[in-house]
């Protein structure tokens, strides 16, 4: 099984990096371009079969090291 | 005063601290290496600046899990003093032995000056020998030095007198909550700041205002 993490920093936590994207994104000409988060993308190879399982084992590596919960939030994918 | 110095895989100001220590105390510290399961027998344990595991992950995030971690954790939890400078500070809030984190710098940029502090609190080991209300100059040096913590914690810091080390209006070099340099954890044995005051402890190395926090180690621990 296979497992996505995305974390990504919480809603009214600064992200300075993401702002440095929009603006450059701005003065590219993409004015359209509002606010932007920017995060990261964990994949992770799994042994485990069960779904169910393999979300509760992914969900204690984020709460453990993946994710710094103070500042970040986490979303798991799984695929089969 | 016995003490060790964590030394971490790209840890780059172990020796800076190894030699302000060998100076201040007169007597070498242990540098331990991470993989290390235990401490030798000290009185202060200092998490050094740096770059430990290359920032991977997040600034501090693997060091907090290394063997030698454990073992800092239980001397911290039996009264042990814990000093963190820079990316040791940033381990100790990944460690959850201070709250808070430490995020990017606001303006993205790597910082590396000497910043104007005021030392908030004088009841700590590490501060006992400022004067409440002093402005004292340690450099920085970092990327990710700008102190978060939800609103809740920051009055609970500031309610308990833990900000010992706070940016002077104007001098903030990363965009810091409540210009916050340094705090302490509810026991008041482990300090976490980012700049460096092992780099100011000689005047040939440009100050001396970093000397009278390890007078106050040495003088309460011995």
């Amino acid at each position: 099984m296979k497992a996505r993490v995305f974390v990504t920093l919480k809603n009214g936590v600064l992200d300075p990096q993401g702002k440095a994207i929009g603006h450059a994104l701005n003065g590219l000409g993409f004015g359209s371009v509002g606010e932007v988060r920017a995060g990261k993308v964990i994949d992770l190879e799994l042994a485990e079969t069960d779904e169910a399982k393999a979300r509760e084992n992914v969900k204690a590596m984020c709460e453990k090291l993946l994710a710094n919960t103070v500042i970040e939030k986490y979303e798991i994918e799984l695929k089969a | 005063m016995k003490s060790a110095v964590i030394v971490f895989p790209a840890s780059n100001c172990d020796r800076d601290a190894q030699n302000a220590l060998k100076q201040l105390t007169g007597k070498d510290p242990h540098m331990v290496w991470h993989g290390e399961t235990d401490l030798p027998d000290v009185d202060l344990v200092v998490l050094p600046g740096g770059f430990s595991y290359g920032d991977y992950l997040r600034c501090g995030a693997m060091a907090s899990q290394s063997n030698i971690v454990r073992a800092v954790k239980a001397h911290a939890e039996r009264g042990g003093a814990v000093l963190g400078i820079c990316n040791g500070f940033q381990v100790l809030t990944e460690m959850h032995l201070l709250p808070g984190a430490l995020m990017r710098n606001a303006d993205l940029k790597f910082v590396c000056r000497p910043v104007t502090m005021t030392v908030e609190e004088t009841q700590s080991a590490f501060s006992r020998k400022y004067q409440s209300g002093q402005t004292v100059s340690f450099p920085v040096a970092h990327g990710d030095g700008n102190y978060f913590a939800d609103d809740e914690t920051l009055k609970r810091l500031e309610g308990e007198n833990r900000v010992v080390f706070r940016y002077v209006e104007g001098d903030n070099p990363n965009g810091s909550a409540n210009d916050i340099a340094g705090i302490l954890n509810e026991k008041r044995n482990v300090l976490g700041l980012m700049p460096h005051p092992e780099r100011v402890v000689d005047p040939l190395l440009g100050g001396t205002d970093g000397v009278a926090m390890f007078q106050g180690l040495i003088e309460s621990l011995g």
